[in-house]
């Protein structure tokens, strides 16, 4: 794998083909999980786990998938993997696991993972399939890290809350006063989308103001 | 008959002027609201008027507008004062300064503008903040507290502790709260009797306020700044829908008059569900834009769990204006329908 070919797979996962930004997918996760920024960034995490390692399963497998079937199996090597990880959450994160619930099963069913399966590990070597999930996870990190963190910002003036479950002895930051009486509809389903509608639009206005900025191509011959 | 030969004169019906006349369909409103509850009633306005100004300024500039152009055509004052006029008149400064800006901000220029924007400005910046902060949304004075300028001004600053004492609730939710606890023991007409929260067809007090509104409202239809149809056709599907209910069971459902006399029933119906940008444009689509209007403020009023239902039920409707624009198209002049 050429170096070139790995910051093509970076930039896409982290930004040209951002999951949340750009593809607009999982937004079932997305919606229920981002109230605080600790939510949003495990629940990545436990998808970058399933995401990594089914693109490294099913790549190495690719060749004996029949394609008919191709869909079924896959769904099945990742319900294989997302059960590994929801027993570990239990086992090691019981606190968390009790606030992720349902969602960490879902994982199974998120649309990020089959897409990314079926698009890219299913035509790519091992590698580059691992790598692909891994940067796609990442760029679903950090966009529901940031979802999150706005979200809980706005809806109860806090930043990290629940961090205590994921490292014992941490407390969460007060950012505004304790008075702070909280906008509830950021932590509602509309100010997700309020939110993340936000966000693509901070998206798509960044990049046109780069595209802008850069010299003009020549024009093919 | 006259007949006259072009070239015509054509008449003003810049948006200066149509919101100017707006602004001056509330002045009898808002005097029988200072009267009602005092002059916070005017400090709220002032709160909600500055706030937009300036939020409209900064989004102007930051999208890259003519600031004199949109500042000046009154639009935002609209908002500002449908959004003083609908909030709680003693609720604390910063919950009207968060609406409005939510109005102007969000619900106006992200989507594009004056004119652009699918939803009305003002019943968003309610929904936002009943659904955000439903306790202090649902502080209402009552009409005869006998406090001064100077407490409701400490309670506005959020200088003063907020004493239940001063806070009734409004005629809708006194009505709502009674038959519940009533268990069908009790009847409308026993409640509105006893309780000194009712007036002679709705709220006491209230029913005034109502009644300004719609002097404003019919001057505004008068001046031709509004049509008759969604005003006319709101106020007939809330009274169809509260009239066929209190017609089948009088004990446990309002009369129509108090429907209309109580809540934003008359501000919505002229002021609010008549926005030219959020509603319907054809005239069948506004006949029917109007009455679901009217139809669904009673259903989410009575059976909701909010004080009013009119902000929802016109948000709602607005939703919907694309499709019942589609379908309700007139027939080109001779074509077939």
């Amino acid at each position: 794998m050429t170096l070139a070919e790995f910051r093509k797979i970076a930039v896409n996962g982290l930004w040209k083909q951002n999951t949340s930004l750009v593809q607009i997918l999982g937004l079932c996760p997305l919606l229920a999980v981002t109230t605080n920024l600790v939510n949003g960034a495990m629940l990545s995490l436990a998808t970058i786990l399933v995401m990594a390692l089914s693109g490294a399963v099913i790549s190495s497998l690719r060749n004996l998938i029949p394609h008919e079937i191709r869909i079924p199996v896959f769904i099945l090597i990742v319900a294989t993997l997302v059960t590994v990880i929801d027993l570990l959450f239990n086992a090691n994160l019981h606190q968390l696991y009790l606030v992720l619930g349902i969602f960490i099963p879902l994982i199974t069913t998120n649309c990020i993972v089959l897409a990314r399966v079926e698009a890219y590990a299913n035509k790519n070597p091992p590698l580059q399939s691992t790598f692909d999930g891994i940067f796609m996870g990442v760029g679903m990190l950090w966009t529901l890290s940031l979802l999150g963190g706005l979200r809980e910002l706005i809806g109860q003036g806090t930043l990290l809350s629940g961090i205590d479950m994921v490292i014992p002895g941490l407390e969460a930051i007060q950012v505004f006063p304790a008075n702070y009486p909280g906008f509830l509809l950021a932590l509602l389903p509309p100010g997700a989308f309020i939110v993340l509608g936000c966000l693509v639009a901070w998206k798509n206005w960044a990049e046109a103001r780069a595209s802008a900025r850069r010299p003009p191509r020549k024009k093919a011959p | 008959m006259n007949f006259t030969t072009p070239p015509y004169l054509t008449q003003d019906i810049s948006v200066r002027r149509v919101m100017l006349h707006v602004l001056a369909a509330l002045l009898p409103g808002i005097a029988v609201y200072v009267w009602l509850i005092g002059p916070a009633v005017l400090a709220q306005i002032g709160i909600a008027t500055a706030t937009a100004l300036a939020a409209e300024a900064a989004m102007l500039l930051a999208r890259g507008r003519p600031l004199a152009l949109f500042l000046g055509d009154g639009s935002a004052v609209v908002t500002a004062w449908l959004i003083a006029l609908a909030f709680p008149p003693l609720a604390p400064w910063w919950l009207v300064a968060v609406g409005t800006a939510f109005a102007i901000v969000v619900a106006k220029h992200l989507y594009g503008g004056l004119g652009q924007n699918p939803f009305n400005p003002a019943m968003i910046a309610f929904a936002a903040c009943i659904v955000s902060f439903p306790a202090l949304m649902s502080q209402w004075p009552a009409v005869d507290s006998g406090a001064g300028f100077g407490e409701h001004l400490a309670l506005i600053l959020g200088q003063a502790p907020r004493l239940d004492a001063l806070a009734g609730a409004t005629p809708l939710d006194a009505l709502k709260t009674a038959l519940k606890l009533g268990e069908g023991q009790t009847s409308v007409a026993a409640i509105t009797a006893n309780a000194a929260v009712f007036g002679h067809v709705a709220g006491r007090g209230w029913e005034w306020l109502a009644l300004a509104y719609l002097a404003g409202g019919l001057w505004l239809g008068w001046r031709g700044i509004i049509g008759w149809r969604v005003p006319a056709s709101f106020l007939a599907g809330l009274a169809a829908t509260s009239g066929a209910s209190w017609l089948w069971r009088p004990e446990a459902f309002a009369d129509p008059l108090f429907h209309l006399f109580s809540g934003g029933s008359m501000l919505g119906a002229f002021f609010i569900a008549t926005d030219p940008v959020t509603g319907c444009t054809t005239p069948r689509g506004k006949l029917i834009f109007g009455f679901s209007a009217g139809a669904l403020a009673w259903l989410i009023r009575v059976f909701g769990g909010y004080p009013d239902g009119v902000a929802f039920a016109v948000l709602l409707m607005n939703l919907c204006v694309p499709i019942i624009d589609l379908y309700t198209q007139p027939p080109i002049f001779g074509m077939k329908k």
